[in-house]
């Protein structure tokens, strides 16, 4: 069974509410080699959760385990206070977890408009042959997904560029598109893999304030991966620290700051 | 000025012959389109729904030489025809039944692989499409007929007699084949543009990891994406087998639809439009501009030869999506 968390206020006064996720005892092999080992941790309604550690610590095999990509071999993935079997992605995005890549997938040949309305698929209820008979319907609930992904669109501020095919965009545009079509979702977990990974320190800012405005805004849960120490402290309620596949600290960004593995891990120690 | 005539009716005649390409070629580019596969064996399902079409439209018992030759029957056929609209009808179910196999057997096991392993599998595909075909409903030359006007329009031989002292040989059926494959391109845009299925078949298309994070099911999509593909083919079997019987070469014809992906990108829909059309007109008139000089028979390498040269000035096509290599 899921313990139940209580939730709690953060420094700046948000309340956080009750687990959302919680993963135990997780352990993920590719064939001999242990990419995550034995770990578990929670994510919390209404939290920035952050996963960090060094390169190849095993941060996005995590993301992969939550989002279906992966499945682990040993260990209980909990949502919303059911236990989830082994998955197919595409049946976790419709649980309502939505995700953006290290690496940006997007649609690159359709407009930066198409590319957010794809996230809303899962919302449409209207069938192939009802859409085909009833123009009515389907176009209301067409209108009314426009009206929605408007909303993100203008809440990310890329009005300017919704005609415009994805593949023109520059990186940091990108980015910001990729987020609009996880958010179009409505997601109730929303993860998000090195959201800030190559950009410029100005892209960073405004990523940055992205992700605090959305959980802001939406109360959206987030869960994120990033190399960059300075924004995830800034950023994140909550800091998993990873390395080899172990977890090695867990807590506030103070708290994990103040970790002597963490610390050891990020700067390198001599083992003897 | 005959010659300008006759050269005229050449073109008209040309255009709908690449109609006849478009249509095959149509079926390439919807299944390169969202799986990135190129299937081989596009024209063989063409010839396998045009077999099926006859075979129900007949009352013809599937695999009878089989059953015959197991029990030692002599059951040939039920003893009734089906209604053309019935068969066609029934022929489509046939075609959903298939892209459903295909996905389950094949491609399914096949995910992640290689574009150049999921060819080969499509070529195997092809060969065991031709002979199941066969098993099923026999090797002979057949007739199709469900209903569509066939035969020189006497209408436009009398208007254009009128017009120029010269009437123009056009076969109704051709006529009826471009108004069909019009339709028939307008309902698959439609259908791609403003549907939640369309809409998640392009996101297939273009990027599988993305469609997959927005919750679109890739097997859906693929049996759906076949299923299509099967339906475009009957409409291509139905045209070629009304014209020129359902006979085991017309499974060549896909052949023809490799040098108009060529000149219209293959992941073109109006591409695969515009490269049949100039196919079509382009070995019309070349046989009848040239071929006198050059002992004639140039329609069987000119697609080919206007392939080559696509291929070595503008590989991506007419229509087809940029090359680009970011460095």
């Amino acid at each position: 069974m899921m313990q139940a968390h209580e939730g709690y206020v953060t420094d700046d006064g948000r309340q956080i509410g009750g687990t959302v996720m919680e993963l135990k005892n997780i352990t993920l092999r590719f064939g001999g080699v242990v990419a995550i080992k034995d770990i578990s941790f929670d994510i919390r309604q209404g939290e920035i959760r952050a996963i960090i550690g060094p390169n190849g610590a095993g941060k996005s095999s995590m993301l992969n385990v939550i989002s279906g990509f992966y499945n682990p071999q040993e260990g209980e993935v909990w949502f919303k206070g059911y236990r989830r079997g082994p998955m197919k992605p595409y049946q976790v995005a419709r649980l309502g977890i939505a995700r953006t890549f290290q690496n940006i997938a997007l649609f690159d040949g359709m407009s930066v408009l198409d590319n957010i309305m794809t996230g809303r698929l899962n919302k449409m209820k209207a069938g192939f042959l009802s859409q085909a008979m009833w123009w009515g319907a389907a176009e209301r609930e067409e209108n009314e997904n426009r009206e929605a992904v408007e909303k993100i669109i203008d809440f990310l501020e890329i009005q300017n560029i919704r005609k415009t095919p994805v593949g023109r965009l520059p990186y940091g545009l990108k980015k910001r598109v990729e987020l609009a079509r996880a958010l179009a979702a409505e997601p109730q977990l929303l993860l998000l893999d090195e959201p800030m990974a190559g950009m410029n320190v100005e892209e960073k800012e405004d990523m940055s304030r992205f992700i605090l405005d959305v959980n802001d805004e939406f109360g959206t849960t987030i869960c994120l991966i990033e190399h960059d120490m300075g924004v995830v402290m800034d950023l994140s309620d909550r800091v998993v620290v990873m390395d080899y596949g172990r977890k090695i600290g867990d807590g506030t960004p103070d708290q994990v700051r103040s970790n002597q593995d963490v610390i050891d891990a990020y700067l390198g120690v001599a083992h003897d | 000025m005959d010659q300008v005539i006759f050269g005229a009716e050449v073109f008209l005649n040309g255009l709908m012959t690449g109609v006849m390409y478009s249509l095959v070629a149509l079926g390439f580019v919807l299944i390169f389109k969202a799986s990135g596969v190129f299937n081989y064996a596009q024209g063989v399902l063409a010839l396998f729904a045009a077999l099926t079409l006859v075979g129900i439209q007949d009352g013809q018992v599937p695999f009878a030489h089989l059953i015959n030759a197991a029990f030692g029957t002599s059951l040939h056929h039920f003893g009734w025809t089906v209604p053309s609209i019935l068969a066609i009808a029934l022929t489509v179910l046939v075609m959903v039944l298939l892209a459903f196999l295909i996905e389950k057997l094949v491609l399914q096991h096949l995910v992640g692989q290689e574009p150049i392993i999921l060819f080969m599998a499509t070529i195997g595909l092809a060969y065991f499409l031709e002979g199941l075909g066969d098993v099923m409903w026999g090797a002979d030359i057949k007739t199709l007929d469900v209903g569509l006007p066939q035969g020189i329009s006497d209408g436009i031989e009398t208007l254009t007699a009128g017009w120029f002292g010269y009437g123009f040989f056009i076969d109704r059926l051709d006529i009826w084949a471009t108004v069909i494959a019009a339709l028939l391109v307008a309902a698959l845009v439609a259908f791609s543009q403003y549907t939640k299925q369309g809409r998640a078949m392009r996101a297939v298309a273009d990027d599988h990891q993305a469609a997959l994070s927005v919750g679109i099911s890739l097997r859906f999509i693929w049996v759906m994406v076949w299923s299509i593909a099967g339906f475009v083919a009957l409409v291509a079997g139905i045209m070629w087998g009304t014209k020129s019987g359902v006979q085991f070469s017309l499974s060549l014809i896909a052949l023809k639809a490799l040098p108009v992906l060529m000149l219209g990108g293959f992941t073109s829909i109006p591409g695969a439009i515009v490269g049949g059309l100039i196919i079509g007109v382009g070995e019309k008139m070349f046989e009848f501009l040239i071929g006198p000089m050059v002992g004639g028979a140039t329609e069987t390498w000119f697609a080919y030869v206007l392939a080559l040269v696509f291929l070595v000035f503008r590989p991506q096509g007419l229509f087809g999506e940029r090359i680009i290599e970011r460095v």
